[in-house]
């Protein structure tokens, strides 16, 4: 072990006490101390990671397993709890604990209206999080993967229903919690046949083993693990949970349902990626899911009017764009993709947090409008997130965006094709919902618009900060046509992460330019006409009808799931209930119940006819027994 | 004379039935409790100093062997080994914490119910420790009655019928496994009540399949395995609250130990013949419980159905004998006694300030007492097995177990953690979260001493489910034992 590593158990650790000095002192602490220790710990945690990123970036690193101690070793099975360092991991590590200390700074001054108990409490679950979310990408086996990976569900479902006063809060805290444990029942098979196929969980020795094992074994893994995945990172079919998180303070919706707890099944993908790319099958399942639930999201989002729930849907539909990455196995550029979108979808959930925070909680865009003026600062980090977003160059989203549609156009047309209509969709819903909030004029009340402002500078220094990330974030990942070996990303993964394998003769750098442009030529159209429609001082809202009220209705999902699932199930619990327990199963044994009471009172020879007397006899007898045992032993 | 003592099995049998005996004789409640309290706790103290003796060469201080009917062959046999220390310890931990949490002036006449709690604990002792058939049949009876006492005079109002229900339900059982007792001494050659005797016997596959359903109708009774289970809600739901907590936390895992001491090793053929056909009804019984839970409107009937679900899948390990299934369910004993008591203690104390049970009549205690609340959230996820909570280890290696038995059987038992997720987490809202109700306008928080009794409870829960070695140590040499169908010794 290097000087370095043995520090590494510091960086989870560090937000674990932030989490046990708020939560065991929430009623004691100021809230300036609570924000600092949750803030604090996060920044040391950054610190550590950073330092651990040096020296997993010189030359000649390799990676590290660091075991901590047994955490099961029983009955034949042995799982240790041991870290592995590496450079996906350490990947991870900084952008959670970067995205995740800049989330806390600005978590002090939006929280600051909640009383003190609850403002430690929400640093507390804030700092349980990064700790769960830590775990989930530190661990060196599927177990600890796991063990965080439920423990972010814990937290999710925590700060989802953070408000615990309102209903609707609670009601979608516990459907994020309930459709992500279908996922975990599929990541728990998934584990189980890993430990009859490899007898290890252990990522070293599963990997080692996989080329080995036969390929109808490798789906079934991969597909399990897959099906975790869609819970956590909402796909289809599990995805309807994301938008309805929302219900979470916005930086929670900023950190977890966006730039980090989201992106847990990308990571556990890319992590697998020895056992996907041995499975055919799976991949093209991965990409087909992920082209779906990118079309199928993108759709709902242009008819969203709640600023988060655009935001929402944009996040699933960008989670499916990584998938699809992913399935063609091009890895590097799904695990680009979460780095990037780390970036600008924080930086837009900030910023709808700032225009929320400015409205005094108004998320209907219908009712906003103009705010550029009022909210310089939050106006221009929007905007760029929006550019970065939309794919224009040179912002980050451009990269890593290009390089997924590159991959796909590797694979198939299809595949091609139908991204760059998602793509276009995210340009145009995501200016829509830009032009509508800052552009035109103002459509709410005059109370609100005398209230107006521009938010503290805790909250508009994280803005910055992830601005400038959204900006140059993506020229780690600079595609060969514009210059030579520039992809630092991939060859920093390259361990690790395999670099993507061309199945057809590469493209001219002419023809790729040229498909680039035209891209972003479609993508700037795009962003025009939602300017000609929404721009304007005088836009009307008018009731969808037809195809736009399905897509404004959300596809009616939700209500297809309620109908075929929920209510079946709670019919089939009251039928138990009322029917099946009283009548049949306890009329049955009632029955028996009686026809022994009958045949004691025929046979009547020692009893009295009185059970009550009956045990009577007995204790005493038993007694007696055990007193003739104590008292007169020979 | 005093020979008896000198051992740990004995001193666990005689310290709860010297203070339940000395508990009839006291007067005032007060002195009953601590009564109750001080006698808990030695044997609490006697149970842990044991755990420093597990060394062979100790073996003088963890068993007895009395002469007891020299007629009738048995010989009063008692053991402490891994297993047996681990339930010990369970009951020990147990009885003084719903001691200390037991409402004064609830109960008239409370030093006869505490003298009856006490001698409940004597039975349970004794039947994990017993190793001669006769004594663990009478410790059986001694277990139960108390309980029949306890619910029959200080339950609920529908309670005269519940624990009619409950007791023709355990007599029955008791019945048959009286039957299958006597039927297995005659076969001995000695004429030998020892379990050790029965091991040797020598059986034909009739009998061993019949004796094998004498022995298995007593403990699924107990446990319940569907559809022998609607005592059980009806029994939780009338018992007094602190009866219901030894019910559920220790009791039910009489019938769990008597298969893993007594079923498994002593009909292994039979186990092998039957185990598809019932772990698959024990599934369903599983899922059948879970759904029932979903809606029901009544926290002691959720919890019930709830505690169903989860100790089916314990009685599904134990019919898979895969090596992984027995570690896990052993300490899966442990750990659900645990935290269904700790679920039951939040439930009591929600039922003792409002009087309601009813969950729709609840709402917005969080508000209120946010510390009972965090306690409870605590206990719901521990329920449902999040990991790094005691129950995650041991439910992640009963599923282990039955996926290694069957893989589909496993995905099948694998919705019951979704099942579960959906009506703990309902349970949760509806009575926590949201703005408090009528119901629970004048609810405060809890008190110092029920603050220990949750903090103790949940140490328990993270130590376990982050740190189990030391459990694993403990039970590692019986459960081995177990699996190759060995009896003790």
């Amino acid at each position: 072990m290097n000087d370095m590593t043995q520090y590494v158990f510091l960086i989870p650790l560090l937000p674990l006490i932030g989490f046990l000095i708020n939560g065991l002192f929430r009623n004691y602490l100021t809230k300036s101390i609570s924000g600092w220790v949750g803030t604090g710990f996060m920044l040391c945690s950054f610190v550590l990671s950073v330092m651990l990123f040096q020296h997993v970036n010189q030359p000649g690193f390799q990676p590290e397993v660091i075991f901590y101690f047994d955490f099961i070793r029983a009955g034949g099975l042995y799982i240790p709890f041991s870290f592995l360092v590496d450079q996906l991991s350490v990947l991870f590590l900084l952008i959670i604990t970067g995205i995740g200390t800049l989330i806390h700074l600005y978590s002090t001054a939006y929280m600051h209206e909640e009383a003190k108990d609850h403002f430690a409490r929400y640093f507390a679950y804030l700092n349980l999080f990064v700790f769960s979310m830590l775990l989930l990408v530190l661990g060196a086996n599927y177990v600890i993967m796991f063990i965080g990976w439920e423990g972010v569900g814990l937290c999710s479902y925590l700060l989802i229903g953070f408000w615990f006063g309102n209903p609707e809060y609670n009601k979608a805290a516990k459907k994020a919690f309930v459709m992500n444990r279908i996922g975990d029942l599929g990541f728990l098979l998934a584990i189980f046949w890993m430990i009859t196929q490899f007898d290890s969980v252990r990522y070293l020795d599963v990997f080692s083993k996989a080329p080995a094992a036969p390929v109808a074994v490798l789906t079934g893994i991969t597909l399990l693990l897959f099906v975790g995945a869609m819970g956590k990172s909402a796909q289809i079919p599990l995805y309807t949970w994301l938008p309805d998180a929302m219900a979470g303070p916005t930086p929670v919706s900023a950190l977890i349902h966006a730039a980090t707890m989201v992106t847990a099944g990308i990571y556990m993908i890319a992590r697998s990626n020895i056992l996907y790319s041995l499975a055919p099958v799976t991949e093209n399942t991965v990409a087909v899911i992920g082209l779906a639930t990118a079309l199928l999201a993108a759709t709902i989002a242009l008819k969203q009017n709640d600023i988060k729930k655009v935001l929402a849907y944009s996040t699933v539909s960008q989670l499916g764009l990584m998938f699809l990455a992913l399935g063609v196995g091009a890895y590097t550029a799904g695990v680009f993709h979460v780095m990037t979108h780390a970036f600008f979808k924080a930086l837009l959930f900030l910023a709808a947090g700032s225009v929320i925070h400015a409205m005094h909680h108004e998320q209907d865009i219908t009712k906003m409008g103009g705010l550029r003026k009022k909210l310089p600062l939050t106006h221009l980090s929007f905007l760029i997130g929006c550019l970065a977003i939309a794919g224009i160059p040179p912002f980050s989203g451009f990269f890593s965006k290009d390089e997924i549609l590159a991959a796909a156009h590797d694979r198939s047309p299809i595949l091609y094709g139908l991204s760059i209509v998602a793509s276009l969709m995210t340009a145009f819903y995501m200016f829509r919902l830009y032009f509508l909030t800052f552009s035109g004029a103002f459509r709410g009340t005059e109370k609100q618009h005398s209230h107006l402002h521009e938010s503290p500078a805790a909250m508009t220094i994280p803005l910055m900060l992830l601005a400038a990330l959204s900006i140059a974030g993506g020229w780690i990942g600079i595609p060969e046509v514009f210059a030579h070996d520039a992809h630092w990303l991939a060859s920093f993964l390259e361990p690790v992460v395999p670099i993507f394998k061309p199945h057809h003769q590469a493209i001219s750098h002419q023809m790729e330019l040229m498909l680039m442009g035209g891209i972003v030529v479609l993508i700037i159209g795009m962003i025009f006409w939602a300017y000609r429609l929404f721009a304007k001082s005088d836009v009307s809202f008018s009731e969808p009808d037809g195809i736009s009220k399905w897509m404004a209705d959300k596809w009616y999902v939700d209500e297809i799931y309620d109908a075929i699932i929920v209510k079946p199930l709670n019919a089939i619990s009251s039928w138990l209930s009322k029917i099946m327990e009283a009548r049949w199963i306890d009329g049955a044994v009632n029955g028996v119940g009686k026809f022994v009471l009958f045949g004691g009172r025929q046979i009547r020879l020692l009893q009295s006819g009185q059970v009550g007397s009956y045990i009577l006899v007995m204790v005493i007898s038993i007694l007696a027994f055990l007193l003739y045992q104590l008292f007169w032993k020979p | 004379m005093f020979a008896a003592f000198d051992n740990f099995p004995a001193l666990l049998i005689w310290l709860p039935l010297a203070g339940g005996l000395i508990s009839f004789f006291l007067k005032s409640e007060k002195a009953s409790k601590l009564n109750a309290l001080f006698f808990s706790l030695l044997t609490l103290a006697v149970i842990s100093t044991s755990l420093l003796y597990t060394d062979p060469k100790h073996y003088l201080l963890n068993q007895v062997s009395y002469v007891w009917l020299p007629n009738l062959g048995s010989s009063f046999g008692l053991i402490l080994d891994g297993l047996t220390r681990l339930l010990c310890l369970l009951t020990a931990i147990v009885f003084p914490l719903v001691f200390l949490m037991m409402p004064d002036g609830k109960y008239p006449n409370a030093n006869r119910f505490y003298g009856l709690m006490l001698l409940t604990q004597c039975g349970l002792l004794g039947v994990f420790m017993a190793t001669d058939a006769l004594a663990f049949y009478l410790f059986w009876e001694l277990a139960l009655i108390p309980v029949y006492f306890l619910s029959s005079i200080w339950g609920g109002e529908k309670r005269i019928r519940a624990t009619f229900k409950f007791f023709i339900y355990t007599f029955l059982g008791s019945l048959f496994l009286l039957i299958g007792i006597l039927y297995m001494y005659l076969k001995t050659s000695t004429g030998s009540f020892g379990l050790v005797a029965f091991y040797n016997a020598q059986f034909t596959l009739t009998e061993q399949y019949t004796l094998f359903f004498l022995f298995f109708i007593a403990f699924a009774i107990k446990i319940p395995v569907f559809p022998l289970h609607t005592w059980q809600p009806e029994a939780y739901e009338q018992a007094p609250t602190p009866v219901t907590m030894i019910l559920s936390g220790v009791m039910v895992k009489m019938g769990l130990f008597g298969m893993l001491r007594w079923l498994l090793p002593l009909f292994p053929k039979a186990v092998d013949h039957f185990s598809l056909p019932i772990i698959v009804v024990i599934v369903f019984g599983v899922l059948y419980a879970s759904v029932l839970a979903l809606k029901q409107d009544n926290i002691k009937r959720l919890i019930a159905y709830s505690s169903i679900a989860h100790i089916g899948l314990m009685a599904a390990a134990a019919f898979t004998v895969k090596e992984v299934a027995m570690h896990g369910l052993t300490l899966q004993l442990f750990n659900h006694g645990i935290n269904i008591v700790a679920f039951w203690m939040a439930a009591d104390l929600i039922e003792r300030q409002t009087g309601v049970t009813k969950i729709s009549d609840l709402g917005g205690i969080a508000r209120k007492a946010p510390q009972l609340a965090i306690f409870f959230v605590i206990a719901a996820f521990a329920n449902i097995a999040l990991p790094l909570t005691n129950a995650f280890i041991g439910e992640f290696m009963i599923f282990n177990g039955l996926y290694q038995y069957n893989p589909w059987i496993a995905a099948c038992a694998g919705l019951s953690i979704i099942l579960a997720a959906a009506y703990t987490l309902s349970l949760v809202k509806n009575t926590f979260f949201g703005e408090p109700v009528a119901a629970v306008a004048n609810f405060s928080d809890i008190k110092p001493k029920e603050s220990f009794v949750f903090v103790a409870l949940t140490v328990l829960i993270f130590f376990v489910g982050i740190y189990p070695a030391p459990f694993f140590k403990l039970i590692y040499e019986t459960v081995g034992l177990i699996v190759n169908r060995y009896v003790i010794i």
